[in-house]
């Protein structure tokens, strides 16, 4: 049987997406360090390979021979379940992303529901890992994590529900073909902090660790987990980080658009820049106390959140 | 929220920061002269070991990874027999220096002493000493200590009055 | 209890004591220098300094020195006030001026008074910048170091050396800051005491020259309570091990036995543990060799040798030893069989232990404690030379003549502890010591009457003490009138004493005058001394312990190899070429069939063995040794021994399981060991709580060795392997060879090392006793295993009747050397330099009779017995008719003594 291009293409940008997502991945490792020192007047990892990208390498190779091993006391099935799980969410939530005009691997219509409700499953794997790990760090690292993700992502949903309202769908190609005239951060800009701050409460990153917090919990729903189980977690934290990057550029800042350059290169840039942010507020913010997470969350996030939907609602309805 | 903001900003603005750090094997980084490395033992102005095999800096040492002991030649100098550092050991606190009363054991600005086994990391008595008074040259302990030793009879040493002659009757 | 008041602060004291003794003994850091617990106090260094105030109402009151001052009602004083602080350190800086800058060098360094001194009153900087007075240094022997720069003239040297110790060749010289201590003359002290100058002198100016080839600070010895096995007094003492040397013993404090003080064999005797050709490992003759040849085997190879041995050589006998520890020779009986087993003494002294014994368990006379001597005001040493026999029992009856002296300083109010005015007094006034022996003594000088004799006359003189004394004791027949009268003086001195002591013991070799002491003694308990004491020595360490054991003797196993009963023979830790006639140790080792010597040293028995294996010291295993007033003490493992080198108890086990003798596989450690024995034997019941059991734990931790400033754990081994090896385990102790523990709450019974901040030197041990010269706190190690028995029916010993001397001949004793006579601390270097050559010993009329003189090689032709040739010492203090063989030096063969023969010009050969 002859095997044209376009039966092949889907094939073809799954295995390049995943490929790509995972280099992604591994690569934000060595953007983290090398961005950290930056701003620590450091050279970050340089000795391996040209500008230190070896250490990625050389990571990979050292945690997959690392003992890979399970406390006795833990819930084996549950334990082993736990990584596979972020991994999986995180990577299937990219299957709704459009990285260019055509390379998308589906084009679901409701391609932002799909990706909130991906996020919601990812809870369960930091809560299983805490519980699984039968030991009372991890059990306090999953409870937090449980708690946080779900007041964090109940507005991060609403801070959404702006932009849906003015492009009118949500399918993610129509949004970024929305922002032709004008990126959403401009008229949706509170909308806009308000999902970033939460997405990087989902993906539980400084100033939002508290589920990892080392100083108080050692290393929080991980703990227990060695070798390439914890690399799963390390791996799915980035993919999560990559994924919020690359939503906040779809749904903010015009997605593939751009003058001159190929659109696929514009996504890149933008995703790269908000990881940058990323790692910038990991470089200059310290850890919120537990109460101070949940007050910002309830009292000031879910207000805020409320408020733009109902003003960018009143505003669509005033120019019809 | 807004100091929040500043924060950040002025920790972005170190991307242009010049970097303190020392690109180390390529670059040698200045090291004062009191730094606090390999230890060695000196020797005083005369050529001789400086060392009096006293056991201060051993028992100062607080992982204990100095062990000597003492002797003496035939004209009644002390010095060690046998003096080991066990650097696999040592945490380069520089009590022993303060210690020593005689300043055999000084601490040096070397800190390029890694081995792939531990055991060369036992440096013994051949190993540590320098050629060398270090950093406190002229000071020589048996020159002034009351220990008649060769070369140097009783009363012989600084501030010393010549010895008393016990059968005299002269006040 | 007066109530004295410290900075207003009313505190009880103990009374009858001086003001430092107190504040010493409420824990208070006063410094001082001249005043020591067993010398008294002096009042020369001015260091002791407090403010003594008039009443409460006076603010200024005035200085004096704490030592001099009577602890009395009403007391008021202060320590801290400013005056006398600033007092004390102003003398501090004074002794410093002179003082040397040496201290690194100093072998007192890290345990010097003067150290603890200058810390503790604050003196830290010289401001005298002035020359430095020096002193030529004196070569005082192989055993003490003179390094006088260090001298602060605190008189603590002399006090002890000539005032208690009566040495005479010490003294001090010149005057002002001229004063020097030291001899006339460069020479070996002369003292059999002079070792402890090392621990009285507050500084380093006299240290231990034994231990300068291998000097190791205070800090760095793993210590662990032990016991002196060189004579049978069994003083305590603390060895000091490092780098697995034995490096040193001190003094080890109980006021039962040693009190302050040891004898210089007890503290420079050690040196034999270190002896480089020590078998280390199990050894078999090479048979095909000539001559001694040994090769080295595993324990597996040496142990199915001997259990093949044991099962089904036929009947083994063993020979116990008056060396080796009770469980080492219990052990020796358990493998043998009690019919098998035989004490290693030769006839005659098993005959005097036996002796000893009876007149000890049946008699109404207690033996006091050695620590008890210094108490009694009287004393009648029958044919014993004290000094070289039992050293510190010398020491101690020294100091008796002082109690006469004391009393009347009494009751003229001036108090025990200021000895000034008893020194004065003391060449014209001293209590009584009657010594009666047939050879002079270095106790002589201090003696009121002496009586030289052979031992049979002694104990004539005894048995008329005795009948002196309590008509109804025997009399001993016809005597000369000066013996008579003798009897009579000696007879109302120890009548008219509180607490009259007879010292008898075996160096006479005469059963009679063992008896006749015991007479002497019960006839004073009969007339109502009930005081009165009967103070035994014996030859060796568990003499006492071995004769409690029971069993035949040397000459019995002899006879049994010769017979034919037995085809193997175990000696355990002794040297038989010590104790019988060479020719019957040669005959009865040549007829058995296998020799087998357990032993530190190879001996002269060793060498002639087929199998030797490797016994633990006193420094190297845990055992129990019997003194001689039936006192059991323990010694505890200081140092583990290299190679395959254990207890002899250990090996004797192996050999029994080896033989397939399931039940002594169940005594694993000492613990259960003692419980075995003390089932076999009962009269050691109480021997199980001479120490605490190996369970016992101070807040669940081990008893550390030692000290929490013991330096170099991590590099002492580097040099063999850089990662370190597992710390090795005692089974027989609570006692870890590690520094982790609570060492300040050790029980006195375990205590080896006294330590207390600020006070690191001797000195320490006064914070450790209930009162100064006090016991220890929770009471001094030692369990008495013999009373006497509790009613008084035992009749009088009858004198026996005495064989006249033939004429013409002379009657050969023995006569005992402090360095030399006793076999393990003649090994060692020091104490071997000191040890004289063998001579034989003449009255200068009996020399001359023969035609010797002084110096002359003398044949002694003894009955029964190979002619000895010796050089001739002649001495007037020896009885006429008596000629003396020293015992036990090397390069003199075993005589069977006493012996009557003749002695002649050797011819020339």
């Amino acid at each position: 049987m002859a095997i044209d291009f376009e039966t092949l293409r889907p094939l073809l940008i799954i295995v390049g997406v995943l490929g790509c997502l995972v280099l992604t991945a591994s690569l934000n490792i060595w953007i983290e360090r090398r961005l950290l020192a930056l701003w620590q007047d450091r050279y970050g990892p340089n000795r391996v390979g040209p500008f230190g990208l070896g250490h990625v390498v050389a990571d990979v190779i050292k945690i997959s021979f690392k003992e890979d091993w399970i406390p006795p006391f833990a819930d084996k099935a549950v334990f082993v379940l736990a990584p596979a799980i972020i991994m999986t969410t995180a990577l299937m939530s990219f299957a709704v992303m459009p990285f260019a005009p055509g390379i998308s691997v589906v084009d679901l219509n409701v391609g932002i529901l799909f990706v909130l409700a991906l996020s919601s499953i990812g809870v369960y794997s930091v809560a299983l890992a805490g519980w699984s790990s039968n030991s009372k760090y991890s059990l306090l690292g999953g409870l937090r994590a449980s708690a946080q993700m779900l007041a964090y992502e109940v507005f991060m949903g609403l801070s959404l529900m702006g932009v849906v309202a003015m492009a009118g769908s949500f399918n993610l190609r129509d949004i970024v073909l929305a922002q032709q005239g004008m990126w959403f951060v401009v008229p949706q800009f509170l909308g806009f902090v308000v999902f970033f701050i939460a997405g990087v409460a989902e993906t539980h990153r400084i100033p939002f660790d508290l589920p990892e917090a080392e100083s108080e919990l050692g290393a929080g729903f991980h703990s227990e987990y060695s070798g390439m189980k914890f690399g799963a977690f390390f791996v799915g934290e980035y993919i999560g980080i990559t994924l919020i990057s690359a939503l906040t550029a779809t749904l903010f800042f015009g997605g593939w658009q751009g003058p001159l350059l190929p659109p696929v290169v514009w996504f890149v840039i933008k995703t790269f820049s908000f990881i940058s942010i990323f790692v910038l507020l990991r470089a200059s913010l310290p850890r919120l106390r537990y109460d101070q997470l949940m007050t910002f969350g309830w009292k000031i996030m879910l207000p805020l959140s409320l408020a733009n939907l109902l003003v960018t609602g009143a505003v669509i309805l005033m120019r019809q | 929220m807004l100091s929040n903001l500043r924060t950040i900003w002025l920790v972005f603005k170190h991307a242009f920061a010049k970097r303190v750090t020392v690109q180390y094997p390529e670059e040698k980084p200045a090291l004062a002269p009191r730094w606090r490395g390999r230890i060695v033992l000196t020797l005083d102005p005369d050529g001789q070991e400086r060392c009096v095999a006293c056991n201060l800096c051993a028992v100062a040492c607080p992982v204990s990874c100095i062990a000597l002991q003492a002797t003496e030649d035939e004209t009644g100098r002390r010095y060690p027999e046998f003096f080991r550092i066990n650097f696999s050991r040592c945490i380069f606190c520089g009590y022993c220096e303060e210690a020593c009363p005689t300043y055999a054991i000084q601490l040096t600005p070397d800190f390029e002493m890694s081995e792939y086994k531990r055991q060369n990391l036992v440096y013994e008595k051949e190993d540590l000493l320098v050629n060398g008074q270090g950093k406190y040259p002229g000071y020589n302990f048996y020159r002034v200590a009351g220990l008649a030793i060769g070369g140097k009879g009783k009363g012989e040493a600084e501030n010393e009055a010549p010895p008393v002659d016990v059968r005299s009757l002269v006040p | 209890m007066p109530t004295i008041f410290i900075d207003g602060k009313p505190v009880e004291i103990q009374g009858n004591e001086n003001l430092l003794e107190a504040l010493i003994e409420l824990g208070l850091n006063v410094p001082y220098f001249c005043w020591h617990p067993a010398l008294g106090s002096a009042g020369a260094c001015r260091q002791c300094a407090v403010t003594q105030y008039k009443d409460e109402q006076d603010t200024r009151g005035r200085i004096v020195m704490s030592c001099m001052t009577p602890a009395v009602e009403g007391l008021r004083i202060s320590v801290d006030d400013a005056a006398s602080k600033e007092f004390r350190a102003s003398i501090i800086e004074w002794m410093m001026t002179y003082h040397p800058h040496d201290c690194p060098v100093c072998d007192e360094g890290g345990e010097c008074h003067l150290q603890d001194m200058t810390v503790m009153t604050g003196h830290s900087y010289r401001r005298y910048r002035f020359d430095k007075r020096t002193h030529r240094n004196q070569d005082l022997g192989p055993l003490v170091n003179h390094e006088m720069n260090r001298c602060i003239e605190c008189y603590r040297c002399v006090r002890f050396y000539k005032d208690f110790a009566g040495g005479t060749d010490l003294d001090v010289f010149s005057s002002h800051n001229h004063v020097y201590f030291g001899r006339h003359e460069d020479g070996t002290l002369e003292s059999e005491f002079s070792g402890n100058l090392v621990e009285v002198c507050p500084t380093g100016v006299f240290t231990d020259k034994t231990l300068k080839k291998h000097f190791t600070r205070r800090w760095d010895y793993t210590t662990a309570p032990s016991v002196c096995t060189h004579c049978s007094l069994g003083c305590n003492i603390t060895p000091g091990e490092r780098y697995g040397e034995l490096r040193r013993i001190r003094n080890r404090y109980n006021r039962d036995v040693n009190g302050y003080f040891l004898c210089d064999r007890g503290r420079y005797g050690y040196e034999f543990v270190n002896e480089p050709r020590r078998p280390k490992r199990p050894m078999r003759r090479v048979p095909e060799a000539a001559g001694n040849q040994f090769r080295e085997v595993t324990r597996e190879e040496a142990m199915g040798a001997l259990g093949a041995l044991v099962r089904d050589g036929g009947p083994v006998i063993g020979i116990g030893s008056p060396r080796a520890s009770v469980e080492a020779n219990f052990a020796l009986r358990l493998l043998v069989g009690a019919e098998n087993f035989y004490l290693g003494l030769s006839k005659d002294e098993n005959a005097l232990m036996a002796a000893t014994l009876e007149a000890v368990l049946e008699g109404p006379a207690r033996q006091p404690s050695l620590g008890e001597i210094p108490k009694h005001d009287a004393v009648f040493i029958l044919g014993e030379d004290l000094t070289n026999v039992a050293p510190l029992a010398a020491l101690h009856v020294r100091q008796t003549v002082r109690n006469k002296p004391r009393a009347r300083a009494r009751a003229l109010g001036i108090p025990d502890w200021n000895v000034l005015p008893v020194s004065r007094v003391i060449d014209t006034e001293r209590g009584p010591v009657h010594i009666a022996t047939p050879y002079g003594g270095k106790l002589d000088d201090i003696a009121a009457s002496t009586f030289r004799a052979t031992p049979d006359a002694i104990a004539q003189l005894g048995f008329a003490v005795a009948h002196a004394i309590a008509t109804d004791a025997p009399d001993p027949g016809p005597l000369p009138e000066e013996t008579r009268a003798l009897a009579a003086r000696i007879a109302a001195d120890l009548l008219e004493a509180e607490r009259p002591l007879v010292v008898a013991g075996p160096s006479c070799d005469s059963v009679e005058v063992i008896r006749a002491a015991a007479n002497v003694a019960w006839a004073l308990c009969r007339r109502g001394r009930t005081t009165a004491g009967l103070f035994y020595t014996a030859h060796e360490a568990n003499s006492v312990g071995l004769e409690m054991m029971g069993g035949g003797h040397l000459e019995d196993a002899a006879a049994a190899v010769l017979e034919g009963r037995a085809r193997a023979v175990i000696v355990l830790e002794n040297d038989l070429y010590r104790r019988a006639d060479a020719r019957l140790v040669d005959a009865m080792i040549e007829k058995a069939g296998t020799l087998v010597v357990i032993d530190h040293l190879m001996t002269p028995t060793g060498i002639r063995a087929d199998i030797v294996l490797p016994a633990a010291t006193f420094a190297e295993g845990a055992g129990t040794l019997v003194n001689n007033v039936g006192s059991a003490q323990r010694f505890i493992e200081v140092l583990r021994p290299a190679g395959e080198i254990t207890e002899s108890w250990r090996w004797l086990r192996r050999i029994n399981t080896a033989a397939g003798r399931s039940t002594v596989t169940q005594w694993v450690d000492l613990d259960s060991f003692l419980r075995e024995l003390v089932g076999e034997l009962p009269v050691f019941a109480r021997i199980v709580n001479v120490a605490p059991p190996a369970s016992f734990r101070v807040g669940g931790r081990k008893i550390p060795r030692q000290s929490h400033r013991y330096s170099g754990r991590t590099a002492m081994n580097a040099n063999i392997a850089v990662s370190e090896g597992a710390v090795a385990q005692d089974l027989d102790s609570p006692l870890a060879f590690t520094m982790e523990g609570f060492p300040r709450m050790t029980p006195a019974k375990l205590m080896a090392s006294f330590w207390t901040p600020g006070w690191n030197s001797a000195q320490s041990i006064t914070r450790f006793q209930e009162e100064v010269n006090g016991p220890l706190e929770g009471g001094d190690p030692g369990i008495r295993l013999i009373e006497p028995a509790a009613g008084d029916g035992r009749p009088y010993y009858a004198p026996a009747p005495v064989a006249s001397a033939a004429t013409g001949t002379l009657l050969a004793i023995e006569r005992l050397h402090i360095f030399g006579s006793e076999e393990l601390s003649a090994r060692a270097p020091g104490i071997a330099t000191l040890a004289p050559t063998p001579y034989v010993l003449l009255h200068p009329e009996d020399a001359a009779a023969v035609g010797l003189a002084e110096g002359e090689m003398a044949e002694v032709l003894l009955t029964d017995q190979l002619p000895v040739r010796l050089p001739v010492v002649c001495a007037p203090a020896i009885a006429r008719g008596v000629l003396a063989l020293p015992r036990g030096l090397s390069g003199l063969p075993f005589v069977s003594l006493p012996a009557s023969g003749t002695v002649r010009k050797a011819p020339v050969a």
